[in-house]
């Protein structure tokens, strides 16, 4: 056998790759983009879900926003107060540590307390199905429970339990996409501390609501007379926290007649 | 026929009658695929040109004065792919530093140029190959094969914007649900293929 070909093959090959690598080299060193390392480095600090939280096109975008200075370092919601520190001190800055936030359903209206009207069985979308006939639950305002939510989370923390959605606390990033998924309003965002959620969103009155789900707000008024700081009001048929008044004593759990004040403390998922 | 004319008639059947997409069905990737906006299909197009100009002078050269006077010409593909690759990286780097816009609209079928077969159509076409335009048989020399890489890519780009024009106004049209989407390209691509047949007899 002739090595002596097999040689020059492999030589030559060899030898136009060679110089082929040197060009690029070369080329790679003149055409190298000159970015910023501190844009590498608060990329670093990014979950990288590019769940669009911060109002950037994507985790790439905000890190050059941050270091443009177009963006607050604690703009990375999920990241939360540790990602806002590492940036902070990337960017040479203090940052604003911020109260965490969680998403939360505002609605119980499950299987058993809900009247359904009919089986929805079309497109899968809950913006669809709430426009047929106002959607297969008896209460306008409730959870669709076709899981919009579930599909816009990025981090995989939504489940529908029982025909409402879900949202697992330990694995929310707090990016609102669920919020502006939902169609009906019912997703809001809470700081983490706030753990006493009235869970109904219905703004019939009282006699109306009742018919429709077993666990509905009948705006009777009774959490907002319990309340020893005053921090809850009848706003538009439907009672609402400040949180900022409530103390997360609890008092007005036990007080509402129809069990749509709960206290996620005690049930232990907050 | 005197040079000058022989030169322009060739010219021409390269972008038109010998058109890699629709007579030569060799590029077809980018073609379907970035094929949705005018602006990127431009962007792609002249991305091609410079590639497919570059490495039809490249491989030439490296196989009529390197390959064959070693006796390696069976190597030709392989030499080819080495000098395309190395070239796509050149024009990845180069657009990235010049033209990020650019960069981020092609995304991934801007590396893809290397595997584009039209690239190495055109490079494997040149070597030892010939044309015969107007009844006249061109052998691919340097200066044809550079001729053939630049005028066929420039043949690529007017296909790849005349379909992403039709493309365009697509989008609004109502088209039967089944249709939607790939198999109205491929159907438009077939046609348009069947109307640049009509080029055969210019030349």
């Amino acid at each position: 056998m002739d090595f002596v070909i097999v040689l020059t093959a492999a030589g030559i090959l060899g030898a136009i790759g060679l110089i082929f690598g040197l060009v690029l080299g070369v080329a790679g060193k003149k055409f190298a983009v000159e970015q910023d390392e501190r844009v590498v480095k608060v990329r670093e600090c990014l979950g990288g879900a590019n769940c669009g939280a911060c109002g950037f096109a994507g985790c790439d975008a905000f890190a050059e926003a941050v270091v443009k200075g177009t963006a607050p370092v604690n703009g990375c919601t999920p990241g939360g107060n540790s990602a806002a520190k590492a940036i902070g001190e990337i960017m040479g800055v203090a940052a604003e540590s911020k109260e965490p936030v969680v998403a939360r359903v505002r609605c119980s209206g499950n299987c058993d307390n809900m009247i359904r009207r009919y089986d929805y069985e079309g497109f899968s979308s809950c913006r669809a199905a709430s426009s047929y006939a106002g959607g297969p639950k008896a209460c306008h305002f409730a959870c669709v429970g076709v899981g919009d939510c579930v599909r816009a989370c990025k981090f995989d923390a939504i489940s529908l339990k029982d025909g409402v959605a879900h949202i697992d606390p330990n694995k929310c990033a707090g990016c609102g996409m669920c919020e502006a998924a939902c169609p009906r309003d019912i997703i809001h965002l809470l700081p983490r501390s706030q753990t006493i959620l009235v869970a109904c969103r219905n703004k019939a009155v009282g006699r109306v609501a009742r018919l429709q789900c077993k666990t509905a707000c009948i705006a009777c008024g009774k959490c907002a007379k319990t309340c020893p700081s005053g921090a809850i009001a009848i706003v538009e048929g439907v009672a609402q926290i400040d949180e900022t008044k409530c103390t997360r004593c609890g008092a007005c759990v036990p007080a509402c007649p129809m069990h749509c004040i709960h206290n996620l403390f005690d049930d232990n998922i907050a | 026929m005197n040079a000058v004319a022989k030169l322009l008639l060739f010219m021409v059947s390269c972008v038109l009658t010998n058109n890699f997409i629709f007579s030569r069905f060799l590029g077809c990737c980018p073609f379907l695929g970035v094929s949705n906006k005018v602006e990127t299909a431009t962007g792609m197009g002249l991305a091609v040109t410079f590639v497919m100009a570059l490495a039809s002078l490249f491989t030439y050269v490296i196989y009529t004065w390197i390959l064959v006077p070693l006796g390696l010409a069976y190597l030709s593909t392989i030499a080819f792919i080495l000098v395309i690759a190395s070239l796509v990286q050149v024009v990845e780097m180069f657009l990235k530093k010049s033209a990020p816009s650019l960069y981020a609209a092609l995304g991934i079928y801007l590396p893809l140029i290397t595997t584009n077969c039209a690239v190495l159509g055109v490079c494997l076409l040149n070597i030892g190959g010939s044309v015969t335009v107007a009844g006249q048989v061109i052998e691919y020399n340097l200066l044809y094969s550079v001729l053939n890489g630049v005028f066929g890519a420039l043949g690529f780009l007017l296909a790849i914007v005349l379909m992403a024009g039709v493309r365009e106004r697509l989008e609004t049209a109502d088209i039967p649900e089944s249709f939607k989407g790939f198999p109205s390209s491929l159907i438009i691509a077939g046609l348009m293929s069947i109307a640049f047949l009509g080029f055969k007899g210019l030349v």
